[in-house]
């Protein structure tokens, strides 16, 4: 009984995680109707830029306040220079560009830093847990990494529904040429759009880089982890996305109890299953 | 577009009163059926004059093929784009070592029970990621195939998750193996790369053929005009979901066979290799893209040119896969229809035509009759 507890909470707290990886992802299918195939192993440029600086002896935390806005300053370029360029009624070039990009990024980050496994280090925060009483204890980093999610979602939700350029935002993924005919150029709603997901993968990566070890290969199964989250939770609504997460890391979790080799498959199946029963998600809010 | 594509589809009557016919065949395309027949046989022949290396190369080169034109077809043709394929390939091969191994069955019986079950396993595969659409769909499918190598890896009877190797009597189990070692006085292995080859030689011909001949019928007709506009497609009677999910489970089931030729001719197997998104999906991808997406044409033009890639920058390890990756990139933002897109755009030229053209009967040649359709 106490074993289960225990999976359960680990599932929210991994969950918390998925989320977190999601939430970049889903900001830029509810904006800009993109699927990024790269978003994977742009979580895991982030965790390697941030573990690059920490060993030329930046203290983590300034590392990470560094490369959140360097990856933000990536994604707006990736946008305007690569992503914009093609745009139009066909999905393939965009696919395929970030598919391609996806193949230059994992390669990329072999040839730098060598297929050997990596990770972040926070002294003794590793390890500190919280008692919760019962024999259960909270790890700290992975209770930090979920509060972020919930702050990275309150942060959007606050951008996107009560400032000005929110409106923008809103006014480009409901109707973009009508939003066009309103003076919004879509262009740049789109390179920010994408400058934010990135930073916020960038988030994401320290608290993989942290939780546990990451090498350059990693990243197609953050993306399926963050895509199913999107899926499972609903294209649109960002507290669908946490929702999803949570779904995928609860799985992930319980499967991983009954047998450690079923906890991948256990997230993917619950994924299927979600697409079989309510093809539109938990909490749909957008149509497409 | 006054003479689209998609609504010539009825017989070659004369639809604009007597002066126009509607046709298919080129001069271009003429030349080129005849010109394929002796290059057919010259290849059926090879292994006759033909070292081992070349054979096993020129195997390779037809499975890449053969993976291409059914990627083309899907992505291009019916706008499925799929980064999944590689669940097939995998099927497919798991279920050759399945029928070859454990009910101990000849090899070429094998691979065509692999295609069909690889196809049966497509149906519900399709029911559930056809709820995504377009690019979700792509990921959707890549989703599935992570399932089946999950899953395939638990299974212990065909070697969990570190794979197995096929035992040398049941590799060498294919029928007509005997005749082709008196044909060529060869010992057994020499002979099973030329079994293997004429295996991969006639499966690519099939699978272009078998796109060719879609491609042209009805279905491709339905196709063509899904790609201008789903909805009006729809409104002049073209069944969508059923059309997608022909082409999607046909194509699943030629994958399967590849995929079970392929790993037949490696003898070995495990998960990673049989599900491999870089060796039968991104490879593919780049085949079919740098030769021309939606085109019979393009995958020729591709494999070839991945084949030169291949073998002289191979060596260069992740750096040819950045080369790779970056090459696509460019293509997409630069020359999206691919190299054979510039090539018949150029020169009005298409061998393997499969859109209707409208011909003025009276000599005059109208101008927008003989120009190419625009493509989709």
């Amino acid at each position: 009984m106490l074993g289960w507890a225990d999976t359960l909470l680990q599932g929210i707290l991994l969950g918390g995680l998925y989320s977190l990886y999601a939430t970049g992802l889903s900001v830029i299918f509810g904006i800009m109707r993109l699927v990024n195939l790269a978003h994977g192993d742009l979580i895991v440029l982030g965790a390697f830029l941030i573990l690059a600086a920490t060993s030329a002896g930046v203290p983590l935390v300034v590392a990470c306040a560094v490369v959140v806005p360097l990856m933000f300053a990536l994604g707006y370029g990736l946008q305007s220079l690569l992503l914009n360029r093609a745009l139009g009624r066909n999905i393939l070039p965009p696919l395929l560009i970030t598919f391609g990009l996806s193949i230059i990024v994992q390669n990329g980050l072999l040839e730098t830093f060598s297929a050997d496994t990596r990770r972040l280090d926070v002294g003794s925060l590793q390890s500190a847990s919280l008692p919760l009483g019962g024999g259960i204890a909270i790890g700290v980093m992975p209770l930090i990494g979920l509060a972020a999610a919930i702050a990275v979602i309150l942060l959007l939700n606050a951008l996107f529904y009560r400032t000005a350029l929110g409106r923008a935002f809103r006014a480009t993924s409901d109707d973009v040429e009508i939003a066009q005919l309103m003076g919004i150029n879509n262009r740049s709603i789109y390179a920010l759009t994408m400058g934010i997901s990135l930073a916020v993968c960038a988030l994401a990566a320290f608290f993989l880089g942290t939780r546990a070890n990451f090498d350059p290969s990693i990243g197609p199964a953050r993306l399926l982890y963050a895509f199913e989250a999107v899926i499972i939770g609903g294209l649109g609504s960002l507290w669908g996305t946490l929702a999803g997460g949570i779904v995928v890391g609860l799985a992930q979790a319980i499967g991983a109890h009954i047998d450690p080799e079923w906890q991948i498959l256990s997230g993917h199946i619950a994924f299927l299953i979600v697409l079989v029963i309510r093809p539109r998600g938990l909490f749909p809010r957008a149509v497409d | 577009m006054p003479f689209g594509t998609a609504n010539l589809g009825g017989k070659k009557s004369d639809a604009a009163g007597g002066r126009f016919a509607v046709a298919r065949e080129t001069r271009a395309s003429t030349i080129t059926l005849i010109a394929a027949l002796p290059a057919i046989i010259v290849l059926f022949a090879l292994p006759a004059f033909a070292d081992r290396s070349l054979l096993q190369q020129l195997f390779y080169v037809f499975t890449m093929l053969s993976l291409a034109q059914l990627w083309n077809l899907l992505a291009g043709s019916a706008g499925l784009i799929s980064v999944g394929q590689q669940a097939f390939v995998g099927v497919g091969a798991y279920a050759l070592f399945a029928f070859a191994v454990v009910a101990g069955l000849d090899a070429v019986l094998s691979i065509v029970l692999s295609g069909a079950l690889a196809g049966l396993v497509a149906i519900p595969i399709a029911l559930i990621v056809f709820r995504l659409r377009g690019a979700y769909f792509a990921i959707g499918t890549w989703v599935v195939a992570e399932v089946c190598r999950l899953v395939l890896a638990q299974v212990k009877q065909l070697g969990g998750g570190t794979g197995t190797s096929l035992p040398p009597d049941i590799a060498s189990a294919i029928a007509g193996l005997d005749f082709v070692r008196n044909l060529f006085a060869v010992r057994g292995p020499a002979a099973r790369d030329i079994m293997v080859y004429w295996l991969a030689l006639v499966l690519a011909l099939a699978t272009f053929v078998l796109v060719y001949r879609l491609l042209r019928s009805r279905h491709g007709l339905a196709l063509s005009a899904l790609g201008d506009s789903e909805i009006a497609a729809e409104s002049t009677g073209v069944d969508v979901f059923r059309t997608k999910f022909l082409i999607y489970v046909v194509t699943a089931a030629a994958t399967g066979m590849v995929g079970a030729l392929i790993f037949l001719q490696k003898a070995r197997i495990s998960p990673d290799a049989a599900f491999s998104l870089i060796d039968w999906t991104a490879y593919v991808i780049f085949i079919v893209v740098i030769g021309g997406i939606g085109s019979m044409e393009g995958p020729i033009i591709g494999v070839a040119i991945f084949y030169l890639l291949q073998y002289y920058l191979a060596a260069l390890g992740s750096w040819y896969l950045i080369l790779l990756g970056g090459l696509a990139i460019v293509l997409m933002l630069f020359a999206p229809s691919g190299i054979w897109g510039v090539i018949s755009q150029a020169f009005d030229i298409s061998l393997f035509p499969v859109r209707r053209r409208l011909i003025a009967k009276s000599g005059t040649t109208p101008e927008q009759a003989d120009k190419p359709q625009n493509r989709r």
